[in-house]
């Protein structure tokens, strides 16, 4: 694995963007700050512009209004980049599945690395699905090498 | 010649490892003051590789040159200053008359780059950040000079660094007396607000104008000014262990002053609210002023 990455995996700063959640999701992701969950140990910090950050949070059910910006959002975050879904709206619109306001799940906007299911997801299920991206990128850097070698 | 070996070995490698050392001092023990357990210690020299690895984007509209060259004027005038400080720690052999001069105006310019930065990145909370910064200098450079000025009196009207350092280590750190405790008090309060570290981070305020002047950089340039200001993290304290404590040798006592400086400028920064840029300037230029003022007078009477 390329040191660029490798970096980016130890220190992968975070920017928390809600697509029109309840906040259920936002006060969870805040939780993983305080002194009980402390993400900092993993080098993790909340970013507060988007061209500092390297891996997006996205909560929320993705309306109408939000969509735009969610995609220059995308565009705007500086490569190389992860995109977390956290809760269930962002995974499949949750309860809003039918509501004329949210026309596309998540994934068929803007490419997704992870899921982290859950109304809204635990602490811990955050940090869960954080060490999974973390090892799905290890991952598949390797395949990609033995790919090559092949 | 021996400049440029100064220059790459103490000026730069040195102070950039022991500036990412004393930035995870100051997580580690903010950590700790929150009942947190931290980051790992090679979290910081993490931190630069990994920005270093990233995409730099250039705002639509900015002006290109200046928002690219403002890192690396400030971090340049980082290295330049930490240069001349190590050469007046080390040996006074290779010392010029007038260096204090020098050494106050580049500390100057890594603020005013972030201005420079600000500015030219054409975003509007960046701009609010730049003029806040211009404020805040407005505001703290006048008791700094005041305070510097204690040191400078008490070695007989030298404005030569080695002089001063001369001069403690005949008569003892000019922070034993009155007047030098006062200047130190005062100069403590500046290099705060010149770190921009929590009661005067006005203008980088992550909270109500996300990140200040920094708003629109990435990648490397986000990286240079992050390394620039680790290495203030140990400049500033350094300037001031050389004017006013008898400057830094390689033994334990040295370590004491330094890292007992680190940590009263983070033990400053964990326990206080940030202030509004109005405040600063009525502190800076009320009290701050008026101690530093103070001190002069007590150190021209000889206390």
């Amino acid at each position: 694995m390329s040191l660029k990455l490798k970096a980016l995996l130890k220190s992968p700063w975070v920017f928390h963007l809600s697509t029109g959640s309840c906040n259920n999701c936002d006060i969870e992701i805040l939780d993983c700050l305080t002194p009980r969950f402390d993400i900092e140990r993993f080098g993790m910090l909340l970013a507060g512009s988007i061209k500092h950050a390297d891996v997006l949070l996205v909560t929320g059910s993705c309306n109408r209004q939000s969509v735009i910006r969610l995609k220059r959002l995308y565009e705007q975050m500086p490569k190389p980049c992860l995109v977390v879904a956290v809760g269930e709206c962002s995974l499949s619109r949750g309860m809003f599945i039918h509501s004329y306001n949210c026309p596309l799940p998540l994934d068929k906007i803007i490419p997704v690395d992870v899921y982290i299911p859950g109304c809204p997801p635990k602490p811990e299920a955050i940090i869960a699905g954080v060490v999974k991206l973390i090892e799905k990128v290890k991952k598949d850097k390797l395949s990609e090498k033995t790919k090559k070698a092949k | 010649m021996i400049y440029v070996l100064y220059f790459i070995t103490y000026g730069f490698l040195l102070t950039v490892a022991i500036g990412l050392l004393t930035s995870w001092i100051d997580r580690k023990v903010t950590a700790r003051v929150q009942y947190r357990v931290g980051p790992p210690i090679l979290q910081p020299l993490i931190d630069i590789i990994k920005l270093l690895g990233k995409e730099t984007l250039i705002p639509k509209g900015a002006s290109k040159s200046t928002f690219l060259m403002a890192p690396v004027v400030g971090f340049a005038s980082a290295i330049l200053v930490s240069t001349i400080l190590w050469v007046n720690n080390i040996t006074s052999a290779h010392t010029y008359l007038g260096d204090l001069v020098v050494v106050i105006y580049l500390l100057t310019i890594p603020s005013i780059s972030i201005i420079m930065g600000g500015f030219a990145s054409r975003n509007p909370l960046a701009s609010l950040g730049a003029s806040r910064e211009m404020k805040l200098i407005l505001s703290y450079e006048l008791p700094f000079v005041l305070a510097v000025l204690v040191p400078v009196i008490k070695s007989g009207f030298s404005l030569r660094l080695a002089t001063i350092l001369g001069y403690q280590l005949q008569n003892g750190a000019v922070a034993t007396g009155l007047s030098g405790v006062l200047a130190l008090i005062v100069a403590i309060f500046c290099i705060q607000a010149k770190l921009g570290l929590v009661p005067f981070d006005i203008p980088e305020a992550e909270t109500e104008i996300v990140s200040g002047p920094l708003v629109e950089y990435s990648g490397p340039g986000l990286a240079l000014y992050k390394l620039m200001k680790n290495m203030l993290l140990f400049i500033l304290p350094f300037f001031l262990i050389i004017i006013f404590m008898g400057g830094l040798h390689f033994d334990a006592i040295s370590i004491v002053k330094y890292v007992g400086l680190v940590a009263l400028v983070t033990v400053i920064r964990n326990t206080n609210p940030r202030v509004r840029i109005d405040q600063a300037v009525r502190f800076f230029w009320g009290p701050m002023t008026f101690l530093a003022a103070l001190a002069v007078a007590l150190a021209l009477t000889g206390r």
